[in-house]
């Protein structure tokens, strides 16, 4: 045992795969003892569309401003506010009025913000009809023109408050461009690694608690799998005859109707209440062990004529003790890697269904399908909103990968021939 | 004086294990053929005929590596040659091997005649399929095998007819020497018979010019070759013509397998067959001197020192420190005190 | 040399057929065979002429298709598992393999172990099985504590095979039926093995059956040789009779077959088959 422990992690592939897998379960598991969020939390609200927050360091404005304040005197900070304020887009809009109005070009530079500014401010007329401008465009440039009021001064802000005895804007305190807050002293921050779904719940806890639920329901399908094709291959292969024949019925049934069509009908026909993970795992486990059973089966058939298994037989040990002993041991490696590989079946199984929106419901959890269904149906894909559905994929890939490559390094362990 | 097909001098070859111990399977090995001669390599598993054999092709794939010696084809030393120059210029034309259950090579997808074209065209042979068909029948006839199994596949042919079709492709481009490692120990008696009778005709045919034959089985040596050669851990242990080694063997290894010999001939049930008690010795560390002294019977103290090849006249050697005239009294009294009980 | 003249197992109309319709095959052909007590015989045979099949309906591993197998004058009852367990203490086997007769899992002790449970020593005191063991062990010129805690792989074939004669040698069964026990084991070996099952059949009293494909082997080691031939006995008779003095055209065959050293090999007589 210990030395076959010792040829496994010698394995390269294995080790990868295997570091890759841990670290996402050290995390599924770690994580939530730390961060205290539930994960279906909703913590944002936003238009009937969905919120979508980008991920981001998010700062509470109010409290910023309570903080006191430390100055820092740098040198682009000008430039930069006035670069967010003045996109590119708008100094060529600027500059197209400012050509339409008949300013010779050369006296324009975009990248020139004060010079451009300044042209500006004494140049536009809201009122002024230019030719070849539509009515909606004469909005754009005096929403514009708002917008840029104030861009070059370098005044103060003010903070006011309505009264609560007066009833008017009393001035509380003022701000000025050069006040900067400690992150670290606002009492209200929070880091959005991956922002949020179309629901407004942070996605970074929200995707943990679900690979967590994809794990569980991976293991507890391959587990089920696993069992019964082992049952059932031991008994077909060694018994033969009439059990021999009913498990290859069953078997060749299962095989040819396609899985996941037969996951998707039951799926269905279960409803949506009864439809919890431990169901889904429990479907999923009984769709797909017709795998394993094919494979135990053809090495049960090639053990049962070995000669320690007649010497068994001649020494008068009972049929279970012979499957026990003298054929299990021989399949053990193998039927190991056989749920290595339904357990990554049963985690795509799982999201595939959850993503056409037949995987399981639950009020405290989410799964890895469910995310990306989720993402589908708020259309994050085509807005863009990459944070909603990529983190996702990737976890899926990184799970089925490190498991194959698990069950790659181990097939070389164990089976010479395949070692490079 | 014939022509020497093959000289070996010393050759050394090893194996590299995937801990980076080397294993020296051929030890110091040196012999010669000459034309119209087969020699016999007789030894049982473990003792490097097998790893001679492919050393001798001087074609070599780790984890086999070429430590020293020659080999001397025709008078040009192939030891050190690129493999490549040596698959197309060597094996096929001048030296031929064939390995044990050369049958499962055929590739039973592919019919047999596909197989010959591949032969020539693996030696730059530019003929055309028609050519080859002929040259192949011409070969079939004289080799006693039927044409229509250059039209069959694999599958549909006995175990000793795929040996026998391996065989004579093997020898298609008139190779000087045959190298053939157990050719007939997978098929049962009779097509035994007809493979070696096939190899015995090759050489009368002109179609090969020498023949170095492995086997473990001693009866079939005896009456296939001309000299026999025996191995133990690598190295030689005895040489001699075939009546010599099996009737009259020096080393102590070399008389414990003749007397093993079982055959179904008058007086076999009166004899007593001689076992030798132990295993040969792991040649990861091979002890300093003579490697069967474990298991011998007649050792001396000056057995643990190294032990060379006695080279006596005509080609009979063996590997012991005692004398002929000291081993055959031994061997001897030891066959009167067994009469006696 | 027959020992007795009684007979301790017969064999009338034994008949094995696998598969039906198209693909149905007689391994074994109706054949009869009277098995004296105390005697060696071999059954010569290529490779599926039935040898094995016959062997492995003797030995109750595979069923029947017809005829019978009489036990000591009764005919075979494997009925329950109870009587098989009952059979399967008078008759025991040697495989070819001696690699593969082992459960690589388990030390060696467990295989002795387990044959000292098969004789109702189950209960006995640690000291007493270790006692049989060495003995057994000692038999075939093994050391019991040298052995003891390792595991298959460790040892050597002939060491391997020759602790399934220990093993034998404690189930002291009536009947030994050996497939093939030496061809899988070194020239130098061979002769200890076969000693050792002799040595073994005279302290035991068993009737030995040897299966085997080399006549040479079955002419040195046993007195009755049956020849069969797609699973039929096309031959039987006393090791002389039937090597020195063959009837059957098959059996003569056979034996020019084989290369020789005193006697001519004559290859001419050899037929070139066209398949």
């Amino acid at each position: 045992m210990k030395n076959t422990l010792q040829q496994v992690f010698h394995s390269g592939k294995f080790v990868i795969g295997f570091s890759i897998f841990m670290f996402i379960v050290l995390t599924v598991i770690i994580f939530p003892l730390f961060v205290k969020t539930p994960p279906l939390g909703i913590i944002s609200q936003g238009s009937i569309q969905g919120s979508f927050l980008p991920p981001g360091i998010y700062v509470n404005v109010y409290d910023s401003i309570g903080v006191a304040p430390y100055t820092l005197l740098l040198d682009d900070a000008t430039a930069k506010r006035i670069a967010s304020k003045l996109s590119p887009d708008d100094r060529t809009a600027i500059k197209e009025w400012l050509l339409a109005d008949g300013i010779p070009e050369d006296q324009i530079d975009t990248t020139d913000t004060k010079s451009l500014m300044n042209l500006w401010t004494s140049n536009y007329d809201p009122n002024k009809e230019l030719t070849g401008m539509t009515f909606a465009k004469m909005r754009f440039y005096q929403r514009l023109n708002t917008s840029l009021q104030g861009i070059l001064s370098t005044q103060d802000l003010t903070i006011a408050e309505t009264g609560t005895v007066t009833g008017t804007l009393q001035a509380k305190g003022s701000v000025s461009q050069t006040d900067y807050v400690n992150v670290s002293e606002v009492p209200n921050v929070r880091l959005l690694a991956l922002g949020t779904d179309s629901f407004g719940r942070d996605v970074t806890p929200e995707l943990v608690s679900a690979t967590g639920t994809s794990l569980l329901i991976g293991l507890v399908a391959g587990l089920i799998a696993t069992s019964i094709g082992l049952v059932l291959g031991l008994a077909g292969g060694y018994i033969g005859g009439i059990v021999d024949d009913v498990v290859m019925f069953f078997t060749n049934i299962f095989t040819v109707i396609p899985s996941f069509v037969l996951l998707i009908l039951i799926s269905f026909s279960i409803g949506q209440e009864k439809r919890g993970p431990v169901v889904i795992a429990i479907v999923i486990g009984f769709t797909s062990w017709y795998w394993t059973a094919r494979a135990v089966r053809a090495q049960v058939i090639s053990l049962r004529n070995r000669d320690h298994v007649n010497l068994s037989k001649l020494s008068g040990h009972p049929i279970a003790l012979i499957i026990f002993a003298d054929i299990l041991p021989y399949i053990a490696s193998y039927v190991f890697m056989a749920l290595i590989l339904q357990i990554s079946t049963a985690i795509l199984a799982e999201a595939s269904l959850s993503i056409l929106g037949l995987g399981p419901k639950t009020t405290t959890t989410a799964t890895l399908g469910q995310m990306m269904n989720w993402g589908l149906i708020y259309m994050a894909p085509t807005m863009g909103k990459w944070w909603a559905y990529l983190p996702v994929i990737v976890i899926i890939a990184l799970i089925s990968f490190s498991l194959n490559l698990m069950n790659t390094g181990l097939d070389q362990v164990y089976n010479p021939a395949l070692r490079e | 004086m014939s022509e020497v097909m093959l000289e070996v001098k010393d050759l050394t070859t090893k194996y590299i294990t995937r801990y980076n111990e080397d294993i020296y399977a051929v030890d110091h090995v040196s012999l010669k053929v000459e034309e119209g001669k087969t020699l016999g390599i007789a030894g049982e598993s473990g003792c490097g005929k097998s790893t001679l054999a492919l050393s001798l092709m001087g074609y070599y794939f780790a984890p086999l590596h070429y430590t020293s010696g020659e080999i001397i084809i025709n008078g040009r030393d192939i030891s050190g040659m690129d493999p490549d120059v040596v698959r197309k210029s060597i094996l096929g034309t001048e030296i031929s091997y064939i390995p044990q259950a050369a049958m499962n090579a055929l590739n039973p997808t592919r019919k047999i005649i596909d197989f010959i074209e591949d032969v020539y065209h693996a030696h730059d042979e530019y003929k055309s399929k028609a050519e080859i068909y002929d040259l192949a029948c011409e070969c079939c006839s004289i080799l006693g095998l039927p044409k229509e199994v250059l039209q069959k596949y694999p599958v549909e042919l006995s175990g000793g007819m795929k040996q026998r079709t391996v065989i004579a492709v093997s020898v298609i481009l008139f190779p000087k020497i045959l190298i053939a490692d157990e050719p007939s120990s997978a098929l049962d008696v009779t097509s035994q018979k007809m493979v070696i009778k096939m190899l015995k005709d090759l050489m009368k045919d002109g179609f090969i010019k020498s023949m170095i034959f492995i086997t473990h089985e001693l009866p079939l040596l005896y009456n296939v070759t001309d000299d026999i050669m025996v191995m133990y851990a690598g190295q030689i242990v005895e040489k001699g013509t075939a009546k010599e080694a099996v009737f009259d063997p020096l080393h102590p290894y070399s008389k414990g397998l003749m007397g093993s010999i079982i055959v179904p001939e008058h007086g076999l049930r009166d004899i007593k067959l001689t076992a030798i008690p132990g295993v040969p010795p792991n040649l990861k560390n091979p002890p300093p001197g003579c490697r069967f002294l474990p298991r011998c019977k007649y050792t001396r103290a000056e057995c643990e020192a190294n032990v060379n090849l006695r080279n006596l006249e005509d080609g009979r050697a063996y590997r012991c420190i005692l004398s002929e005239r000291e081993l055959r009294d031994a061997y001897r009294m030891e066959a009167e005190q067994n009469a006696r009980k | 040399m027959l020992e007795s003249s009684e007979i301790i197992m017969s064999a009338k109309g034994l008949t094995k057929v696998f598969g039906f319709g198209a693909t149905k095959t007689l391994a074994v052909d109706h054949v009869n065979m009277d098995l004296y007590k105390g005697e060696v015989v071999s059954i010569v045979g290529e490779s599926g002429s039935g040898k094995t099949t016959f062997a492995k309906m003797i030995l109750a591993l595979i069923s029947i298709t017809e005829g019978e197998i009489y036990f000591q004058g009764k005919k075979r009852d494997i009925s329950t598992n109870k009587k098989k367990q009952e059979y399967w203490r008078n008759i025991q086997a040697i495989f070819q393999d001696p690699f593969s007769s082992y459960n690589i899992f388990h030390k060696i002790d467990a295989v002795l172990l387990d044959c000292i449970r098969m004789r109702g020593g189950g209960r006995l005191p640690r000291e007493k099985k270790v006692e049989m063991m060495s003995e057994a062990c000692k038999f075939v010129n093994l050391k019991y504590e040298e052995l003891t805690n390792k595991y298959p792989f460790e040892l050597s074939g002939g060491q391997m095979q020759r602790l399934m004669i220990a093993r034998i040698f404690l189930l002291k069964p009536k009947i030994l039926l050996a497939d093939e026990p030496t061809s899988m084991i070194d020239a130098c070996s061979r002769a200890t093995i076969l000693e050792m099952l002799m040595d073994l059949r005279k302290e035991v009293g068993m009737t030995v059956i040897f299966i085997t494909h080399d006549i040479g082997l079955a002419y040195y080691v046993s007195d009755k040789v049956f020849i069969m031939e797609h699973g039929k006995f096309v031959e039987s008779g006393s090791a002389d009779e039937v090597i020195l003095s063959p009837r059957a055209a098959y059996t003569k065959r056979l034996i020019s077959d084989v290369p020789k050293i005193h006697e001519a090999w004559d290859l001419s007589t050899v037929e070139m088959q066209s398949s």
